[in-house]
């Protein structure tokens, strides 16, 4: 049903956990099937240094967590928001189509937690 | 080929003795039972054998006995065709909440027929109670459908109870059996149902062979019309190999139920023992004690029934879940919530169905890669990282509910 390259995340998925003193907290939730997503992210110079994710969900959801990690890693903040639930998708070498929307779950995460990163910023100001 | 196979309630594997009745109507003897000529002679044989040994599976008379192609076949005609068969006396429908889809998907289309349907509710452990039953049932009432027991959860109902209410009612009662043929006893006169469906791979027969019993008098309206097949019931020329297969397959269960439903209880009952043992934080659902042999279903709390399954899968082992994530409509098991399950809990089915052959190693086994799938899950989950901080782990997802995308 999946392709490799979901198997593989979901067996060794990267980036778990929770990061301490975390820049940004992203907790998102779908209502249709169920799943939740937790993703923490630190910040230095306009770029994700660390992001790690808990995901409460099926084997979709644990390897998109795991892929949206690895992408939004390294990114500047303006990168990360690029990212696209079909990026994350095609980098995983698809998804079957009743599981599309746990790629939007991970991407929605990933903003999510960007989003509270910069509301904290401007609220700093 | 996974080594424990612990799904047999999805599919059981044809039994030899079955396959080996089959073949000859696989070959040679491919005659059309209906034929006036000699190659019908063989089929029509088999065909009025195996009705024969089906109805003793079932302690019903042979006349009794329509094939179809599976349950769901047969729960349809049993729905629409007796909901039709009787609607000048009445359009009411009364159906518990946790059938199966093909009497649930009837019943609704039934509804957009002009039929009224009422579903009844079930209590915590899913046993639709009598007294229930009557609150729902009208004086227009013509059908009640009850499953036998649940492939999902395992209870079994006061079936014999319900048949005598509905009938006080002058209502009749279907039963779906496909979960309970070849784990418990069935004997549809004592039972006194009208109608009973099942299905031969609930018993080590082929796929595509089943049947719906119909008691004396009971006469549905047919689905598929166009021809003499099945007195008119279910036109198409009857599927000679499989119904053969059933028929082997239903005499040879019959004799060994007792010895085969005896080992799967106890294995069950040491899975339901232990696994509360090596894992915290897990519910049982189901009735304790009014469930089927070889038949465990639970939550884990916390994680996902499809990435256990998966990771399952990994070692080996196959399983069986209720969660949304597992079905294709991305619903949660209608059952689950119908016992009163929170969304997040019915995302942590789990559902173990043995068979005659699973063994005490296959117990071992399980008991033994279970545990640490669950702690690699858990320290994955935020809802599992809630619980250990003391925070209630389901509150943030009601929230999240009510957001949405």
């Amino acid at each position: 049903m999946y392709s490799e390259k979901v198997m593989e995340h979901f067996r060794n998925p990267q980036n778990v956990g929770e990061i301490e003193n975390p820049d940004g907290i992203g907790e998102v939730g779908n209502p249709v099937c169920g799943d939740m997503m937790t993703f923490h992210v630190k910040v230095e110079d306009n770029i994700l240094t660390d992001v790690k994710f808990k995901t409460f969900g099926c084997g979709a959801a644990i390897a998109v967590s795991s892929m949206v990690s690895e992408m939004a890693k390294g990114k500047t903040i303006e990168q990360a928001l690029k990212i696209t639930n079909a990026d994350v998708a095609k980098e995983l070498g698809g998804l079957p189509p009743q599981k599309l929307h746990c790629s939007n779950l991970g991407a929605d995460a990933l903003h999510a937690a960007i989003r509270n990163y910069l509301e904290k910023q401007k609220g700093a100001k | 080929m996974p080594e424990n196979y612990f799904d047999h309630a999805a599919a059981c594997p044809l039994m030899p003795e079955a396959f080996e009745a089959m073949k000859p109507f696989l070959t040679d003897r491919f005659g059309n039972p209906h034929s006036i000529h000699s190659f019908g002679t063989e089929p029509v044989k088999a065909l009025e054998q195996a009705r024969e040994q089906i109805a003793r599976f079932i302690n019903a008379p042979t006349t009794s006995i329509v094939f179809t192609a599976s349950a769901s076949e047969s729960n349809n005609l049993a729905l629409k065709g007796l909901a039709r068969a009787r609607e000048k006396e009445g359009r009411h429908i009364v159906i518990s909440a946790i059938e199966h889809q093909s009497v649930l998907k009837s019943a609704h289309a039934l509804e957009r027929l002009g039929f009224e349907v009422t579903e009844v509710k079930v209590d915590e452990h899913g046993i639709v109670h009598p007294k229930e039953l009557e609150k729902a049932i009208r004086p227009d009432t013509i059908l009640v459908s009850v499953q036998h027991a649940s492939n999902e959860i395992g209870t079994i109902q006061p079936l014999a109870e319900l048949a005598q209410l509905s009938h006080q009612h002058t209502a009749l009662i279907h039963s779906d059996g496909t979960a309970a043929t070849g784990r418990i006893p069935v004997d549809v006169t004592r039972l006194g149902v009208d109608s009973y469906a099942f299905s031969a791979q609930s018993f080590y027969g082929p796929k595509g062979a089943a049947a719906l019993y119909l008691k004396t008098g009971t006469r549905p309206v047919p689905l598929i019309e166009g021809g003499v097949q099945e007195k008119g019931y279910r036109a198409g020329t009857e599927d000679i190999p499989s119904i053969v297969g059933m028929g082997k397959a239903a005499e040879v269960t019959r004799s060994r139920l007792a010895e085969w439903s005896a080992k799967m209880g106890r294995l069950s009952k040491r899975l339901l023992t232990e696994l509360p043992r090596k894992i915290d934080q897990i519910v049982l659902t189901g009735h304790p004690e009014q469930r089927l042999p070889g038949h465990v279903s639970l939550c884990v709390e916390f994680i996902e029934g499809e990435a256990m399954l998966l990771s399952l899968d990994d070692q080996g082992i196959a399983a069986a879940s209720g969660s949304a994530c597992t079905a294709r409509t991305l619903k949660a098991s209608h059952v689950l919530l119908a016992i009163g399950l929170l969304h997040a809990v019915a995302q942590s089915s789990l559902v173990l169905t043995m068979g005659k052959d699973t063994t005490d190693e296959d117990i071992d086994h399980f008991l033994a890669e279970l545990p640490p799938i669950v702690d690699r899950l858990r320290a994955m989950s935020p809802l599992y990282a809630k619980f250990k901080k003391g925070e209630d782990p389901y509150e943030a997802r009601e929230r999240s509910f009510k957001g949405g995308h």
